[in-house]
């Protein structure tokens, strides 16, 4: 697919799941300088925060593709509204590159039994995986792993460490 | 991260030596709320009759830590035994009601009759009817002292309460050591007591979920070395293992059925969490659940015929029963908001699980008769519950501060003791079966 084509097609898809969302839309038709292309390396200037398909916002503090972590609430699954546009913005980045590759790592706070929350953490990589999906990323681009209360961040039994814990995190294993 | 051969060689070396360091800690054993009406007992130092040189520890002394570990006995400290008898004509019965003590045991260490080993030769007395209650010959092979001495505690256990011992079984728990990212973690073996721990596997990545084998040569484990969760099945004394299960998703929960047949595991290579047995002899697997609920934390019935597990199909984690032969699985757990990884009792009349309230995990048994439900534990977070073989007393996980500790309650919930490790941070252990 020659890169006009890319462009065009990553530009649909920002703007179809921009249009789905209740929040401030992402957009990136006001940017010129944002062809998905490795070889350019003369654009000195910083990358718009909002080019969700220029992988130097992975190291952007001020774009949503340095955000790599999203959190859940006890016990549940569900991708709360402040990190869909987390995802969004990841959807955008995967389904622009087809080299990309993520794992979507999935973790569980210390209460309860070890192997349940090996599934609770694997229903938590599962939704943020779906969303991935639905924002474009191609199945074959995208695995899940549980790793359930075995890696936790934090060893302290209260909510200030146990909401640490509950969390996806989005890795790229290729860009 | 790509390592070098020579960073590889070092790793292994690190791993080693920490391995080797960490097999020397050993368990530590505190009765936190004993039973009024424990039995006293006096064990008298038994005579050391044998060729070669005695051992430290000596058989009397680890009859009686067992016999005290298990809450319904109170043994003699040596230093109030003001009379030593080597045989039964020199018993002065008066000297031992004096002592308020009921029962006597009296022996000596031989060489074995028929070759290399010992013979433990003892008796038990009742100091009320001047009877012999028990008259033995226990023999073992050389190094296998400590092992003789659980035997005959076992024997006396039987003897006087009706129960079969378990002292002389092995504990199977996982440790983890480090700080922040760089972990260690190890599944050792134990005697029941804590003594000789060997490490049977060690990784950088998480283990969990030992389970034995019935004839308690084997353990199944789930391991994360290769990146996700993987099941192995090891032999214990020569660490030969196979990878069983290491499909897409969740590989996880492994449980031998009692008839050693088959092995429970749960598996999300379907798309969620699903109960499957596989058979031992042909590799077989058969899927016995089907829903889109986090089914997992299989334990089976003593009959092999039919299996408990962990399902959250009714909104959260409660436990069900399933027959081997597949159906609709019947939820057993009727109270409690949360109910998870039981643990059966070995005659089927109980089972143990983690039951959570609020933010509260305790162990609680279940009694599948009456069906009623009492709390054992004090939590907050106690989980995996494990029955010892004769059923008398549950070991399972529980926190104190940041550090993870093995605690043992009796079935009765009457008596309660910490088993310390002195490093490491200990969770999901696995009594074993009894070992003949």
């Amino acid at each position: 697919m020659n890169t006009t084509w890319r462009f065009l097609l990553a530009l649909a898809i920002t703007v179809s799941v921009s249009a789905c969302k209740t929040t401030e839309p992402v957009d990136t038709t006001d940017s010129t300088a944002t062809q998905p292309t490795t070889t350019d390396v003369t654009t000195s200037a910083a990358p718009d925060p909002r080019d969700y398909t220029d992988a130097r916002n992975f190291d952007n503090s001020e774009s949503l593709l340095s955000k790599r972590v999203v959190y859940f609430d006890f016990d549940k699954s569900e991708v709360k509204a402040e990190y869909r546009t987390i995802v969004a913005a990841h959807a955008t980045y995967v389904s622009a590159h087809n080299s990309a590759r993520v794992t979507l790592e999935g973790h569980a706070d210390e209460r309860g039994t070890r192997e349940y929350n090996l599934g609770l953490g694997e229903r938590r990589g599962n939704a943020v995986s779906g969303l991935l999906s639905a924002g474009g990323a191609m199945g074959g681009q995208l695995d899940v792993v549980s790793y359930g209360e075995e890696r936790p961040v934090c060893r302290v039994s209260d909510e200030n460490c146990w909401w640490q814990n509950r969390r996806v995190e989005i890795v790229y294993t290729a860009r | 991260m790509k390592m070098t051969m020579t960073m590889q060689k070092i790793m292994y070396t690190l791993l080693f030596l920490l391995v080797s360091q960490l097999a020397q800690a050993k368990l530590e054993i505190e009765i936190i709320q004993g039973n009024a009406s424990a039995l006293p007992i006096a064990i008298i130092p038994m005579q050391w009759r044998a060729s070669d040189p005695p051992p430290e520890a000596g058989v009397s002394g680890i009859v009686s830590s067992d016999l005290y570990r298990s809450g319904l006995f109170d043994p003699l400290d040596e230093q109030d035994m003001v009379d030593r008898p080597v045989d039964a004509e020199s018993i002065r019965y008066g000297t031992w009601r004096l002592l308020k003590v009921d029962y006597l045991v009296i022996g000596q260490v031989k060489d074995a009759a028929g070759g290399a080993g010992y013979d433990i030769v003892y008796q038990l007395f009742d100091v009320h009817t001047q009877e012999a209650l028990m008259s033995q010959i226990t023999t073992v092979g050389l190094g296998d002292l400590r092992f003789g001495a659980h035997r005959v505690a076992d024997a006396i256990y039987e003897k006087l309460t009706g129960v079969p011992g378990a002292f002389s079984t092995r504990i199977a728990y996982i440790s983890a050591t480090g700080t922040g990212k760089v972990q260690n973690y190890q599944l050792f073996v134990a005697d029941a007591d804590g003594f000789n721990p060997q490490a049977v596997v060690g990784s950088p990545e998480p283990l969990l979920s030992p389970s034995w084998s019935p004839d308690g040569q084997k353990l199944a484990y789930v391991s994360f070395e290769k990146g996700n969760s993987a099941i192995y099945v090891q032999n214990v004394a020569t660490g030969q293992r196979d990878l069983l299960s290491s499909g897409k998703g969740i590989n996880g929960a492994p449980a031998f059925s009692p008839d050693g047949r088959y092995l429970a595991m749960t598996l999300s290579v379907s798309g969620n969490p699903e109960i499957y047995i596989r058979d031992l002899a042909s590799g077989q697997k058969t899927q016995l659940t089907q829903h889109w609920a986090i089914d997992t934390e299989a334990a089976w019935a003593p009959d092999s015929r039919s299996l408990y597990f962990t399902s959250d199909r009714g909104g959260k984690p409660q436990i069900y029963k399933l027959p081997v032969t597949g159906g609709n699985p019947s939820r057993v757990t009727l109270e409690g908001d949360y109910n998870a990884r039981a643990s059966i009792s070995p005659d089927g009349t109980r089972i143990a699980m983690a039951y959570g309230r609020g933010n509260e995990y305790r162990i609680a048994v279940l009694d599948t008769g009456t069906g009623r439900v009492r709390i054992l534990t004090p939590g907050v977070l106690d989980e995996s519950p494990s029955f010892a073989p004769n059923g008398s007393m549950i070991l399972y996980a529980t926190r104190e501060g940041t550090r993870g500790v093995l605690s043992a309650v009796s079935v009765d919930g009457n008596v309660r003791q910490r088993l310390i490790l002195t490093e490491g941070d200990v969770r999901e252990p696995a009594w074993s079966p009894v070992i003949r």
